[in-house]
């Protein structure tokens, strides 16, 4: 638990800053000491924060003649180039194409749309709006059919939320830490924010048999992906999808509409959404029965593994960085829960031996990407960074141990990240750092 | 503090009143507030979409195959560029297998005979997105051989057993009991 003294001293390591082992300070002593700066600065006694000699400054080549022309899209900076995600399928084979969010070179909480996560099993269909029709029908009053104009004028809410495909992070299965990216072991997650139709206000007027349990949405995709929703999760907080981060949605997200099942299993969240059944029954689809049924170590499965549960990782430092040299550093992560709204995160630089309270960003969003933060003051000795997460609904992020224990684990180490040795992984990922500052994946 | 909760309620209240729009309309009964923009379609005009078979066999259209047939229409229809010849797998899964699940522990195959629960599965996955390259091309006729095929080839039917509306639900997959509800509390 977070050991929490009062500040005292002026000095940036004054020990009673100090939140748990190895270094963590309180998640609010950059602030105070921020404050405390600027005041020293004030009465002639300025601290260099790196110590290093600055050089005179002169003009650089940039500054000195006019710009690139604007043009119709906003363009990154060209130094940008390799904030990119990774792609599983890039000539486009004839099987499953993922392109994963590189997590380390982002911050704050809104996935960029071009760099959210995405999956296609057959390539993105190229959809006409005009032409793009959505019908419910099956166990109705009223079998109706939606034009994307139509559906353009009822009222829509916005919202942030994060997709997260079933099998995100499945090289966490390996018995063996898996050496990989951020990007590699957790990029088939983001986070944006959605505006839509509420799917209950349609629900309303087609008029719904009360024996009715399920949904049965399906694409207008080549291979007309479809999954069984509970009707429940229809009348809570179902979306269809108009907008990603205020424009019409990428193609890739399902253009022109998708259906937004917050905080649930990304595949289930259908895009290009052209029918909606309503049933007494789930269908039993492809997806549902077998690729998204994940494996228990006794050989049973689950079935219907529609929640992606409380998770969280250190995205700073993470993996593929090194700390340059012992001093300040700056602990940041993600953390999200599809039950519910992100209330606590802990972090921890020593294993899991001691814990401190992460600073989150407020308000945190019901079933949404919350950014934390601690300050950290890396001493140049061996340190194991960890985060683990809490929900309103008091869940709590397993430790690894106890998720093996239940989901199991490989019997050989996985070899390549971008397979899927399993699904549904929400323990904790932890990052080693040796003396050299070089960061590793490991199992604490 | 005071901040941050008054912005959340905010939140909560703008789809507190997306809500109230449509439920105050089902008791006035009329159009009111409901916008009320969708058209009203016959389910028979849906027919070509409807193309989802469930585990009872509701929906299975009428026709029948057998696995002499869906063997010739494995080759012809091109299945074996990517599930390999006799249906061994290639650079897509196996479709026809002997190995049993045991032994590769939770990285298991999910192989059509030791894993799929369903028989209706099958017919309803190949109908909608089989063959790769050109869904939707087979006949109803066609896809009840290619599963009597498939299932045949796993020892799950009888070689000659035809498949139909009402034998292909019939057919028990090993697996069936295996799967565990993981959120019953949310059906
Ligand atoms: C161009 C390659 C290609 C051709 C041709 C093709 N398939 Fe497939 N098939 C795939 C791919 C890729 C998948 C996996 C899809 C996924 O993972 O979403 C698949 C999956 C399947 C599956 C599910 C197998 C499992 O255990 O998961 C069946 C059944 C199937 N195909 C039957 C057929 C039949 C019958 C034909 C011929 C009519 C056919 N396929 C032709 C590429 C092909």
């Amino acid at each position: 638990m977070a050991i929490l003294k009062r500040r005292g001293g002026l000095g940036p390591t004054a020990p009673d800053q100090q939140a748990a082992g190895n270094g963590l300070l309180h998640r609010r002593a950059l602030l105070g000491r921020g404050l405390m700066l600027a005041g020293a600065a004030g009465v002639g006694t300025g601290t260099s924060l790196s110590g290093a000699a600055a050089e005179p400054l002169e003009d650089a080549e940039w500054s000195r003649h006019q710009g690139t022309t604007v043009g119709p899209i906003g363009v990154r900076s060209k130094f940008e180039k390799d904030t990119v995600r990774v792609l599983s399928n890039p000539k486009g084979e004839p099987r499953t194409q993922h392109a994963r969010t590189p997590h380390q070179l982002l911050s704050g909480q809104i996935t960029p749309s071009h760099l959210h996560f995405t999956i296609l099993h057959n390539g993105i269909p190229d959809i006409d709006p005009n032409q793009h029709k959505l019908v419910i029908h099956g166990m109705v009053k009223q079998p109706m059919v939606f034009t994307m104009d139509k559906l353009m004028r009822y009222p829509m809410v916005t919202r942030q939320t994060f997709v997260e495909c079933g099998g995100n992070s499945a090289p966490m299965f390996s018995n063996e830490p898996v050496q990989a990216s951020l990007q590699l072991l957790h990029g088939l997650a983001s986070n944006s924010e959605w505006t839509g139709v509420l799917l209950s206000t349609l629900l309303d007027e087609v008029g719904v048999d009360p024996k009715a349990v399920w949904m049965l949405p399906e694409g207008a995709d080549t291979p007309a992906l479809t999954r069984s929703v509970p009707l429940k999760k229809a009348w809570d907080d179902a979306i269809l999808v108009l907008y990603q981060n205020g424009e019409r949605l990428m193609a890739e997200q399902g253009y022109p509409v998708r259906l937004l099942l917050p905080g649930w299993e990304g595949n289930m969240n259908v895009k290009y959404v052209r029918r909606i059944k309503i049933t007494d029954q789930p269908a039993m689809t492809y997806y549902e029965a077998r690729n998204y049924s994940p494996v228990l170590p006794d050989y049973k499965a689950y079935k219907f593994y529609f929640v992606n549960e409380v998770k969280s990782f250190i995205t700073s430092p993470s993996f593929g960085m090194s700390l340059k040299e012992p001093g300040y550093y700056e602990i940041s992560g993600i953390a999200y829960s599809g039950s519910g709204t992100i209330k606590r995160v802990m972090v921890s630089a020593d294993g899991g031996n001691s814990w401190a309270e992460a600073a989150v960003q407020g308000p945190a969003q019901d079933k949404a990407f919350t950014r934390f933060h601690i300050p950290w003051r890396w001493d140049g000795s061996p340190a194991v960074l960890t985060s683990r997460a809490v929900d309103d609904g008091g869940n709590i992020q397993p430790l690894r141990a106890d998720f093996v224990k239940v989901r199991g684990e490989t019997l050989k180490p996985v070899t390549n990240p971008m397979g899927f040795a399993n699904q549904h992984y929400n323990s904790l990922t932890c990052w080693g750092i040796n003396a050299k500052g070089e960061i590793a994946h490991v199992y604490a | 503090m005071f901040t941050l909760k008054t912005l959340s309620l905010a939140a909560f209240v703008s789809i507190g009143v997306a809500g109230a729009l449509a439920a105050g309309n089902d008791t006035k009964n009329g159009l009111g507030a409901r916008p009320g923009l969708g058209a009203p379609i016959p389910e028979s005009d849906i027919k070509a979409w409807d193309i989802t078979i469930l585990p009872d066999g509701t929906n299975l259209p009428p026709g029948s195959g057998t696995a002499a047939v869906g063997a010739k229409l494995y080759v012809e229809k091109g299945c074996d560029q990517c599930h390999g010849d006799n249906a061994k797998g290639g650079r897509n899964p196996a479709l026809i297998t002997e190995e049993k699940m045991q032994g590769q522990g939770i990285e298991t195959n999910k192989t059509i005979k030791d894993f799929w629960a369903y028989s209706t599965t099958l017919y309803d996955y190949i109908r909608r997105a089989m063959p790769w390259p050109a869904p939707r091309t087979l006949s109803d006729e066609e896809v009840y051989s290619l599963v009597a095929y498939i299932l045949a080839g796993n020892k799950l039917i009888d070689e000659n057993a035809v498949m139909d509306a009402k034998t292909l639900p019939q057919v028990k997959m090993p697996n069936h009991d295996n799967f565990i509800v993981r959120f019953p509390e949310r059906i």
